[in-house]
C-alpha cells in the first residue's frame, strides 16, 4: 500500500470552551470516500475546514503525503476542491463568469470545459442568467459544476446535496464513484443515505472515530 | 447548436500572473459596474461635503480658499473610509473568499488587484471630481495641479491601507466602526501631506517634496499592504 493521501494524526479542537473532538485520527488513501457523520452542531463543518485549511484553530497534526500540510501548502491547494457551506457563487454575476472566476484562480483548469460542465449540471441555457435569479438548488449546482471542471484529487464536500433534487443527488453519488474509481479521495459530510458500497468509509463525531 | 451571443466576450484565460491580475480586476469591475449605487455612494458623500461646508461656515471666498485643501482631502479620505467596509464583506458572505484563500494562486496578487479594482472605483473618480469641488470652494487655480497630483498619489494608499482594517473586520458582524478605528490613525500622514501639497501648490511653493513623500508612502503600500492583508483575510477567515 503507498503512503496514505492525508493523514490526521491526533486531533483535538475545540470550541467556545466545547471540546469538539479529541484524539481523532483517521487516514485517506487514493480511491477512499469517507463520509463525517454527527448531530448537528458535533462539528462536521468545522472538520471539514480544518481538513481545507481554512481553520488553524485545532492540534495535532495534518500530513499530506507524508509531509505537514503547512509546509506544501500550494501544492496542496492544487489538489484540493472545497465546496463549502456557502457555495461560492456571486449573486450578481452569471454561472459563466463564476466559473471563469474559479477557472482564473486554478490554472489547471481548461476554460473549455466550463459550457459542458454547466451542461452535465442542467444549467445549459441558464449561462448568462445572474445567479440571483436562479433557484436555491440552481446555485449551488453551479457550484457543484466545479466537480466536472477540476482535476484536483482531493474533494472536500460540505453537505453537497442540500437543495439538490433527487436526480442531481444520484447523479453526483455517480460521479463520486467515478471519482474514486480513478483514484480520487472524497470526504464529505452529507445527511443522505450514499449507496457507494465498500469503498464508502464513516467517522462519527458522536462516537469519535471510525465506524 | 447556436452558441449564446454573449459567449463572444468569453476569453481563455492568459496564463501567468499577468492573466491572474486582470482577471481578478475584471471580476471586480464587473460586480462594481453592476451594483451603481454602491459605485455613486462615496461620490455623493465627497460632493455632500464640499457643498455643505460653505453652507455651515461662511460662504465667503477669501475664507472658503483657505479651507479647500483641507475640506477636499478630508471628504476624499472619509468618502474611501465609508467605501472600505464592502471591499471583502460580500465575498466573505458568500464564500467567494474562502475559495480566494484555498486556491493555489498567490494571495498577494489577488488581493493587490482587488484593492486596485477598488481604488478605480473610488479613489479615481475621487481625484477626477477634485478640480469640481476645488471650484467650488474658490480653490486658486494655481492649486489644482496640486490637488489632483496629491490626490493621485495618495488615494491608492488611503485604498491600500484601509483594505487592511477591512480585512480585519470582514469576520466581525459590525466591523464598520472598528475599520475606522483601526485606519485612521494610519491615514493621517497621507492627509497631512496631501492637503499640505495643495497648499504649497496654492502659495507658489515648490511640490516636490511632498509628492515623493506621498509617492514613498504609496510605494511601502504596495510593496507590504498587500502581505498585511492576505494575513488578516486568514486570520478573519480562520476564526
Amino acid at each position: 500500500m503507498s503512503e496514505p493521501l492525508l493523514e490526521v494524526i491526533q486531533l483535538y479542537c475545540e470550541r467556545d470552551d466545547r471540546v469538539l473532538f479529541d484524539n481523532l485520527n483517521f487516514s485517506l488513501n487514493a480511491g477512499d470516500v469517507l463520509q463525517i457523520e454527527g448531530a448537528n452542531g458535533s462539528g462536521k463543518t468545522t472538520l471539514l475546514r480544518i481538513l481545507s485549511g481554512l481553520t488553524g484553530n485545532y492540534e495535532g497534526e495534518i500530513l499530506w503525503r507524508g509531509e505537514p500540510r503547512a509546509q506544501t501548502r500550494e501544492s496542496f491547494n492544487r489538489s484540493l476542491l472545497y465546496f463549502g457551506h456557502q457555495p461560492g457563487v456571486k449573486a450578481i454575476l452569471t454561472p459563466l463568469e463564476n466559473l471563469q472566476w474559479y477557472a482564473a484562480m486554478h490554472p489547471s483548469i481548461a476554460t473549455g470545459r466550463i459550457m459542458s460542465a454547466l451542461e452535465q449540471v442542467g444549467l445549459r441555457g441558464y449561462e448568462d442568467a445572474p445567479c440571483h435569479t436562479l433557484s436555491a438548488g440552481q446555485n449551488r449546482r453551479v457550484s457543484l459544476a466545479r466537480l466536472y471542471l477540476s482535476d484536483a484529487p482531493l474533494w472536500i464536500l460540505d453537505e453537497p446535496f442540500t437543495a439538490i433534487d433527487k436526480q442531481g443527488v444520484a447523479q453526483k453519488e455517480r460521479l463520486i464513484q467515478q471519482h474514486a474509481d480513478q483514484g480520487g479521495s472524497v470526504i464529505l459530510t452529507t445527511h443522505h443515505e450514499l449507496s457507494l458500497g465498500e469503498r464508502l468509509r464513516r467517522i462519527n463525531l458522536n462516537l469519535q472515530g471510525e465506524t | 447548436m447556436n452558441q449564446p451571443a454573449s459567449n463572444a466576450g468569453v476569453v481563455p484565460a492568459q496564463p501567468g500572473m499577468a492573466g491572474l491580475f486582470w482577471a481578478v480586476m475584471k471580476r471586480d469591475l464587473m460586480l462594481a459596474f453592476r451594483r451603481r449605487s454602491d459605485l455613486l455612494n462615496p461620490l455623493v458623500f465627497f460632493l455632500m461635503v464640499a457643498s455643505l461646508f460653505p453652507l455651515g461656515i461662511s460662504p465667503e471666498p477669501t475664507f472658503l480658499e483657505q479651507i479647500a485643501p483641507g475640506v477636499v482631502w478630508v471628504g476624499a479620505l472619509l468618502a474611501t473610509l465609508l467605501s472600505m467596509d464592502s471591499l471583502f464583506r460580500s465575498d466573505f458572505d458568500d464564500g467567494t473568499l474562502e475559495q480566494t484563500l484555498l486556491s493555489p494562486q498567490p494571495l498577494f496578487l489577488v488581493v493587490l488587484a482587488k484593492v486596485l479594482a477598488h481604488w478605480a472605483m473610488t479613489g479615481l473618480p475621487l481625484t477626477l471630481m477634485a478640480p469640481l469641488l476645488g471650484v467650488m470652494l474658490f480653490l486658486p487655480t494655481e492649486g489644482m495641479s496640486g490637488l489632483v497630483l496629491s490626490l493621485l498619489l495618495g488615494t491608492p494608499t488611503l485604498s491600500l491601507v484601509g483594505a487592511i482594517g477591512a480585512a480585519l473586520t470582514v469576520g466581525l458582524r459590525k466591523g464598520g466602526v472598528l475599520i475606522s478605528l483601526l485606519v485612521l490613525p494610519l491615514y493621517i500622514p497621507v492627509l497631512i501631506f496631501g492637503a499640505g501639497a495643495v497648499q504649497a501648490a496654492v502659495t507658489g511653493l515648490p511640490l516636490g517634496g511632498y509628492l515623493s513623500l506621498l509617492g514613498a508612502m504609496l510605494a511601502l503600500g504596495v510593496a507590504l499592504a498587500p502581505l498585511a492583508i492576505a494575513a488578516a483575510l486568514r486570520i478573519s477567515v480562520s476564526g
